[in-house]
């Protein structure tokens, strides 16, 4: 066979690759763009703030004298995405055990699969608004606006993400661990707790951080649950101050003293949601399961 | 599949027998997890139930119809009609996903076909840092960057195409069109990775028939990638416009917060979420007045439900419908 010689791409085809093919490249450096400015912000205003005395005084939402530090919003924040990690962490991981263990494609599963999907739709608004009038509104526990009304409505936006992570995590087991142990005799809770759990357990601490991520960062559930005050409590019965919630605040008032303080918190808030999010791909590297 | 234990028949007396309380434990986990998973479809029924009843009083004044088309929202005279913040809430959606699906889909098409191997994960992580700042930094961002540094160009773009419609006359700071920038921004990551996940699902056969046919790059990705993955870049869309739709603080921060329906796309408006935000503490003592703040909660949850529902069910079926293809060629092996 003699060989075969390809027509040369016409100019126009050329063309139009180079310019889809720099369109695309523009694309990306336009996603990027943001992320670059934000941080670039974010460091330049909100390290100017930081200092000793930023993290170990309480705001004073004064922007005449002193305007104080952050310590209550890092300590709020800290108290209340934990006890709402608390409370969504084994609810959400035995949802998912019960899924793939048990519910498998069975109709309740199916429905359940379902209304978790749906939770991770509902705006986090909603579920701000869903705790202010069953427990705040009511006075449930004998207080209006509290910290741990805060970590319910956290607990709930973080139900949904730890359950569909957990639940994919779990999916990957191979079923050849399952089967071993069974042929060996062991029961099923065994199976569950010995084998299945410590197998998937570095791919669902990489759901549970970035669920922690996510929680750490919102504010609108925490207005109506947990309100903003300035002085430090660990009472998860008393209202409590956060970051998210410190921030909103600040930038309403609109006076330099408080943006400051409002760019420094953002950098805070920012630095350990990052960090959260890096070890969670670090875990996330290390599991075999992936 | 692993086989329920305990189903086999062992001969009574064996040592194989399991000991007569070992199947308590079992039987407690698989009931409480049981339990523990209905209760998760109970509480968001109750959730749902919950917020219907709460807003009653408003949706007794107005009907629902009343609530969502009427376009007057002034709670000092008891008027509660959320047209202007369902508008609101449309329009800043529109310009995200205007502005922000063609930008993720570029990005996805770029990580997945154009760019080296080397840089494919650290620009990943990148596109992905975007979805880890939180909202309320995106907005305080928006406020005291994007607004000063934006509003001579969109003063120039006012004037400029005043001919197009929504567009003319002097803007205001906070407006529509920064929301939805933001926004854009905010959903850049979700819908990026839906559709990179899609186009990593291309078979690579397909790709390689069209190069191998004389297909440039762009042609290759115009007449393989983007139809194959069409479905799945439609739902990973509607995903972030549910996203778009529910957001909350950043919005707040940057519409302007007047209860009107805007002219222009750089007017300031409301939206659904930032009114819920912003009234909820002066409506803690109105009864009628939180009960319309909860209907607009409610709106926005049914809202939400169907961007969401139809989302899931293009992502799934686009997902299902590859794989049914994939089959044949695939073998056994998949």
């Amino acid at each position: 066979m003699s060989s075969l010689v390809l027509p040369p791409v016409s100019g126009r085809r050329r063309r139009a690759d180079k310019a889809a093919r720099v369109l695309v490249g523009a694309g990306t450096v336009a996603a990027l763009v943001p992320l670059v400015l934000i941080l670039y912000y974010l460091i330049k205003e909100g390290l100017g703030a930081w200092s000793w005395d930023f993290f170990t005084t309480d705001p004073t939402g004064s922007f005449l004298g002193d305007p104080g530090g952050i310590k209550s919003a890092i300590i709020g924040t800290v108290l209340m995405v934990a006890l709402a990690a608390a409370v969504a962490v084994p609810i959400g991981v035995g949802v998912a055990v019960w899924l793939v263990e048990f519910g498998r494609e069975s109709k309740l599963a199916l429905a359940v699969r379902y209304f978790i999907d749906v939770m991770t739709g509902v705006p986090s608004v909603v579920f701000g608004l869903f705790v202010y009038i069953t427990l705040v509104v009511g006075g449930f526990g004998g207080t209006s606006f509290a910290g741990w009304k805060g970590s319910i409505a956290l607990a709930l936006l973080m139900l949904p993400v730890v359950t569909r992570s957990a639940e994919v995590v779990l999916m990957l087991v191979p079923n050849t661990l399952r089967e071993a142990a069974y042929a060996l005799g062991a029961p099923r809770w065994k199976v569950v707790f010995r084998i299945v759990l410590p197998t998937a357990l570095p791919g669902m601490v990489t759901g549970v951080l970035l669920a922690v991520a996510r929680a750490a960062g919102e504010t609108a559930p925490l207005l109506f649950t947990a309100t903003i005050v300035n002085a430090t409590t660990f009472n998860m019965n008393d209202r409590m101050n956060s970051l998210p919630a410190l921030i909103f605040q600040d930038v309403g008032q609109a006076q330099d003293r408080l943006v400051e303080i409002a760019w420094g918190a953002a950098l805070t808030l920012v630095a350990m949601v990052l960090i959260l999010t890096v070890i969670a791909r670090l875990v996330q590297r290390r599991s075999r399961l992936s | 599949m692993a086989s329920a234990p305990g189903t086999v028949e062992t001969p009574r007396g064996s040592s194989l027998q399991r000991p007569r309380g070992g199947r308590l434990p079992d039987q407690l986990l698989k009931w409480g997890l049981t339990i523990l998973s209905i209760g998760v479809i109970v509480l968001i029924a109750y959730f749902f139930l919950r917020l219907i009843d709460e807003s009653r009083p408003v949706f007794a004044e107005t009907g629902f119809f009343g609530f969502v088309f009427d376009n007057a929202w002034v709670p000092s005279k008891n008027l509660y009609g959320a047209l202007p913040l369902v508008v609101g809430t449309l329009i800043t959606s529109a310009i995200a996903l205007v502005i922000g699906v063609p930008i993720a889909v570029a990005t996805a098409l770029f990580i997945t076909e154009l760019c080296p191997a080397r840089v494919k994960g650290p620009l990943t992580v990148l596109v992905e840092m975007l979805a880890a700042v939180p909202s309320v930094v995106y907005g305080l961002w928006g406020f005291f960057f994007l607004i000063p540094k934006l509003r001579p160009a969109e003063q120039w773009f006012s004037d400029t195409f005043s001919f197009l419609p929504f567009v003319g006359g002097t803007v205001s700071g906070p407006n529509y069109f920064i929301a939805g920038l933001i926004l854009a921004i905010m959903i850049i990551p979700i819908v990026s990775a839906i559709s990179r996940e899609v186009m990593a699902t291309v078979p690579s056969e397909n790709k390689e028939a069209a190069l191998a046919l004389g297909a440039t790059r762009w042609e290759m990705i115009r007449m393989a990638v983007l139809p194959y993955s069409r479905g799945g870049i439609t739902g990973g869309a509607m995903l972030g416009l549910g996203r778009a739709i529910g957001e909350t603080i950043a919005v707040t921060i940057v519409i302007g917060n007047a209860p009107v329906i805007g002219d222009t796309i750089f007017s300031q408006g409301y939206s659904l979420a930032a009114v819920i935000a912003n009234e909820f503490g002066e409506a803690a003592s109105d009864p009628v007045h939180r009960a319309a703040l909860i209907a607009a909660g409610l709106v926005l949850f049914l809202l939400t439900l169907f961007v969401n529902a139809g989302a899931r069910w293009l992502v799934t079926r686009a997902e299902r419908g590859q794989r049914a293809a994939r089959k044949p060629a695939a073998g056994m092996a998949g």
